[in-house]
């Protein structure tokens, strides 16, 4: 099989452009360091290859940036997708949030990626970072070379990938992948089996660390309302609280909720967040509840799919039943 | 000094097509439940949003109940339903986050039933009370 690289990407990105198929790309530009990857739209074939990276730091989901740049002109764009982003942009269909016919949409093989919060908590002062086969060589200012086997600087999403397969594409580079089976519900299981008392020092411990910039929200494919309920300056809830108020729980709590049932768990809020906070972990819990109470639900695995909070049955279990039950709870 | 005995905040959601008229009807048969309920009417129980609830108890309520037509009886024909599925997942994230499940509540009430309305309520007022003061979830901002 032939390797997916940058140059691949790059090539089949020209060609798009010079047929006339797309007239932009969405894709990674390089930063000041290697891992300062950012979302840029790519206009000509000097652009690309001057900016245009493809490495173990593009965990960035384009999906939401569709939605946007679609609106922008009736031309087709071209994106490219990792297996992960595709649910979102499945999700982001099926709510009608953009025009597919204005995209052009290439599936990118994922060997599970890293960002730099995961990448300091082994290394400081990086210089540059690189692949190379399975491992990362980081050279640092002080520390000379570090040279770390790739799982161990994966984003925490990536650890517990759900998914190597694209469920939505026009165009595949590389081999199609499966649904992995993963235990990323184990961290949930873990809080769960804590006593309520521990659980509430967990979560304030962690939520209030929250700066309120609103990373998250902004960078969720989920989160994609014109007029966001955080916005409204009456709302009393607009910014930052006294951190041992129930406000940033109530904040992030409502913020998980507006997104249960179309959550795609790609986990780029716990990504974006500049005071690591286990974000993901709040919508996991969701989501193992609608499995637990509901039937198993991938939120985009589909384009149409019906969440299971805007769907009921006459059978459904009460609200006073539905907490799991056990000497665990307060 | 004189000690007062410890008077929870109760804030009930009530649709008004069946819970509040329960509440009614327990007022007509002289049934009693303590004056610490305060009611609030909503359209449907599916009117109430989960930030209704958390925005309760962030300004003082120590417990919320939330009141609709029994499961399949709606009279908007299915809003309850949306409402367990709702409330089932909110209270399994405040257990999660290690707040008392027992301060929040979902209870079916029709509008014949003014004594399940007032049995209710005593009940969940008397559970609320024994587990004392809302500190999880108040905001210190909020209090007067």
């Amino acid at each position: 099989m032939q390797e997916i690289n940058r140059d691949t990407l790059i090539a089949r990105a020209k060609e798009l452009l010079s047929d006339g198929t797309v007239d932009r790309v969405l894709g990674w530009r390089c930063g000041e360091f290697d891992y300062d990857v950012t979302p840029a739209v790519f206009r000509s074939a000097d652009e690309l290859d001057t900016g245009f990276v493809f490495n173990i730091f593009c965990g960035a989901n384009f999906s939401k940036y569709l939605i946007k740049e679609t609106a922008k002109s009736e031309s087709r764009v071209l994106v490219f997708l990792k297996p992960c982003d595709t649910y979102s942009f499945n999700q982001l269909l099926t709510e009608h949030r953009f025009d597919r016919s204005r995209v052009y949409a290439i599936g990118v093989p994922c060997d599970g990626m890293s960002d730099v919060n995961t990448l300091k908590l082994r290394a400081e002062n990086i210089l540059s970072a690189h692949e190379n086969g399975d491992a990362v060589e980081i050279e640092t200012l002080y520390d000379g070379k570090i040279t770390l086997p790739r799982e161990k600087i994966l984003s925490e999403r990536c650890r517990f990938c759900k998914s190597k397969k694209h469920v939505a594409y026009d165009e595949l580079l590389g081999e199609e992948g499966d649904v992995c089976d993963n235990s990323r519900f184990d961290e949930v299981k873990r809080i769960e089996a804590m006593t309520p008392d521990e659980r509430f020092e967990f979560w304030r411990g962690e939520l209030s660390r929250c700066i309120r910039c609103n990373a998250c929200r902004d960078v969720c494919p989920a989160c994609t309302c014109e007029k966001c309920v955080f916005d409204n300056p009456n709302s009393g809830v607009s910014n930052k609280a006294a951190a041992n108020s129930f406000e940033e729980q109530m904040f992030h709590i409502i913020r998980a909720f507006h997104v249960v049932g179309r959550c795609t768990d790609c986990g780029e809020c716990s990504r974006v967040c500049p005071q690591h906070i286990p974000l993901h972990l709040l919508n996991r819990k969701f989501i193992s509840d609608i499995d637990r109470l509901y039937g198993d639900y991938q939120a985009g695995a589909e384009v149409g799919g019906r969440a299971p909070v805007v769907n009921f049955s006459a059978g459904d279990p009460e609200p006073s039943d539905a907490v799991e039950g056990g000497a665990n709870h307060a | 000094m004189q000690v007062t005995e410890y008077k929870p905040l109760i804030v009930a959601f009530c649709c008004n097509w069946c819970s509040y008229a329960g509440a009614d009807l327990a007022g007509n048969n002289r049934l009693s439940y303590p004056a610490d309920v305060k009611i609030i009417r909503v359209p449907c129980s599916c009117r109430v949003n989960p930030m209704f609830i958390l925005r309760a108890f962030q300004r003082g309520a120590d417990g919320v109940i939330l009141c609709g037509c029994h499961p399949g009886d709606c009279h908007y024909t299915t809003g309850n339903y949306y409402t367990r599925r709702r409330m089932a997942l909110l209270f399994s994230m405040l257990d999660y986050l290690g707040i008392e499940r027992e301060r929040t509540r979902v209870e079916w009430v029709s509008a014949a039933e003014g004594a399940k309305f007032a049995a209710t309520m005593n009940d969940f007022v008397k559970t609320v009370a024994a587990l004392g003061e809302n500190k999880r979830l108040e905001d210190i901002r909020c209090k007067k």
